[in-house]
């Protein structure tokens, strides 16, 4: 299990690293944790000629509460998301993820950023990304754009990022104070990519839905936004009608492939389970 | 193939050398160094064998360029115990309550419970059984290994207390 040969390079600033990967063009990745990409490379399944290790690169790991929005820097890693007092208190969904994401050394090494823009559907935040209604924040040599997690992910590894891009923040808008939230996710075992998740945040008023907003982890080429999963919440008081109504139109939105995690059916049913125990949950949760 | 220099303290030692990029941080402790206590188990980043200590969180070696390690701070097993040979205490623990069978899993088992018990002094059992949720042991079923952790804390506790008083 040897990796190909590659060149590297480790910059030490933003556009030092996106110069050297507009001009390396697409021989060229980013390596944050190398949890996703060394695996891939040691099976051949990548094989590129240079790697710009952003490891040394200030500013581009640590949480930041901006008042609306809580901005996370790419190169933060999942253990800092796990530690993280604001997110606990502002965004706990978030820990919340990470917390069922692979085990402590892998959270030790693997990014937020990294996990967002790599584009395996297995990946857990870009759907948790998309409930959130997120934003990602790219840097090009022609400058800095952004994206919303919803808009981003095309297929399998196929995402809006262009080659010589970093991304370098995620903007959250933050939940508002009282709301309600839930990652569910089923897997075998420790470190095994969701047979189906679901990301749930919803806020009640007065007893009924006022906001909900339902996305699914691994059931299809990417992350699925589900509106229709949210509005069956809105305006009701979040009842077995109403949670059985989302927890259909995942399912019916769920497009799993068969694999050693089980076949579609049921992976799409887990959806179903999923979207309702993370529902339920967000509903008791909430304020 | 081009070799790129690295600088890094191993054990407490600065290592100076040249390695092929792709080298990953295993096979340099292990072939270069001479340093076999890491184990390679699986090579996908799941079993933990391979586990070490590097600027102050557990990571597997496996899955870690040497080069990204450049300028790092590493432990391994052989760099546990005291410079006069006692025992660390994890190392105490894990003969004292029969932490091992074959041994294979052991150095990566023991320098996670390191960092872990760092992390949380005084852990119960089951925050130990989800501190070492990244190592796998295919001999003990997990029981010794989780007293042996409980012995080291235990010990660490009280050599902590006896140094205030
Ligand atoms: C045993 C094991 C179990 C795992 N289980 C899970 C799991 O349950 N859920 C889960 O979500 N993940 C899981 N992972 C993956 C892990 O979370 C990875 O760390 C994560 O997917 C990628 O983050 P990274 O920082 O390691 O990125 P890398 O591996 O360094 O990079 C991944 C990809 O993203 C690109 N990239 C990285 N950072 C940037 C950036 N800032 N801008 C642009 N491109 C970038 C790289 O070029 C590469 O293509 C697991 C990994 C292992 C080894
Ligand atoms: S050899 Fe590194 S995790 Fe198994
Ligand atoms: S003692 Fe044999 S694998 Fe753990």
């Amino acid at each position: 299990m040897i990796p190909g040969p590659f060149t590297y390079h480790r910059p030490s600033t933003v556009e030092e690293a996106v110069k050297l990967l507009g001009d390396l063009g697409d021989e060229a990745r980013p390596l944050a944790g190398g949890h996703s990409l060394i695996p891939m490379m040691k099976l051949r399944l990548a094989v590129p000629e240079h790697l710009v290790d952003l490891q040394d690169i200030d500013g581009l790991s640590g949480i930041r509460d901006d008042g609306d929005t809580i901005s996370i820097g790419a190169m933060t890693t999942q253990e800092d998301v796990l530690g993280s007092a604001l997110l606990r208190e502002k965004c706990p969904i978030l820990p919340e993820t990470s917390w069922l994401i692979a085990d402590p050394q892998v959270r030790a090494c693997g990014t937020v950023g990294g996990n967002v823009a790599n584009g395996d559907p297995g990946n857990d935040m870009p759907a948790l990304m998309q409930c959130l209604g997120a934003t990602y924040v790219l840097q090009g040599t022609g400058g800095q754009r952004t994206v919303a997690a919803r808009d981003y992910y095309q297929a399998a590894y196929f995402t809006a990022i262009e080659d010589g891009e970093i991304l370098t923040e995620v903007r959250i808008p933050a939940p508002p104070a009282g709301h309600g939230w839930a990652y569910e996710k089923m897997k075998r075992k420790v470190g095994d990519y969701a047979t189906a998740a679901a990301a749930v945040i919803l806020t009640l008023s007065g007893g009924s839905c006022a906001s909900a907003s339902v996305a699914l982890t691994n059931v299809g080429q990417t992350p699925i936004f589900v509106a229709a999963a949210g509005e069956a919440l809105v305006g009701t008081a979040v009842d077995d009608a109403a949670i059985n109504e989302a927890a259909r139109q995942a399912r019916e939105a769920a497009e799993p492939v068969a694999d050693l995690r089980g076949p579609e059916d049921f992976r799409a049913h887990v959806a179903g389970v999923m979207v309702r125990r993370a529902v339920a949950r967000a509903r008791d949760r909430a304020r | 193939m081009s070799k790129t220099p690295v600088k890094l303290t191993v054990n407490g030692n600065p290592v100076e050398a040249e390695v092929e990029p792709r080298t990953l941080l295993i096979h340099f402790l292990r072939e270069e160094l001479g340093l076999t206590g890491p184990h390679i188990g699986c090579e996908t980043s799941h079993c933990g064998a391979c586990t070490v200590d590097m600027n102050g969180t557990s990571v597997k070696a496996c899955t870690v360029f040497t080069v990204q390690a450049n300028g790092a701070d590493v432990l391994t097993v052989e760099g546990m115990a005291g410079a006069d040979g006692s025992l660390h205490p994890l190392q105490e623990g894990f003969m004292a309550e029969h932490g091992l069978q074959c041994g294979y899993c052991t150095p990566g088992m023991i320098l996670r419970a390191y960092r872990f018990l760092q992390e949380n002094p005084n852990p119960s059992d089951e925050e130990i059984r989800w501190g070492i949720s990244g190592n796998l042991c295919r001999c003990t079923g997990y029981q010794n290994i989780v007293k042996a952790i409980r012995y080291a804390a235990d010990k660490m506790a009280a050599a902590g207390r006896e140094a205030a008083e």
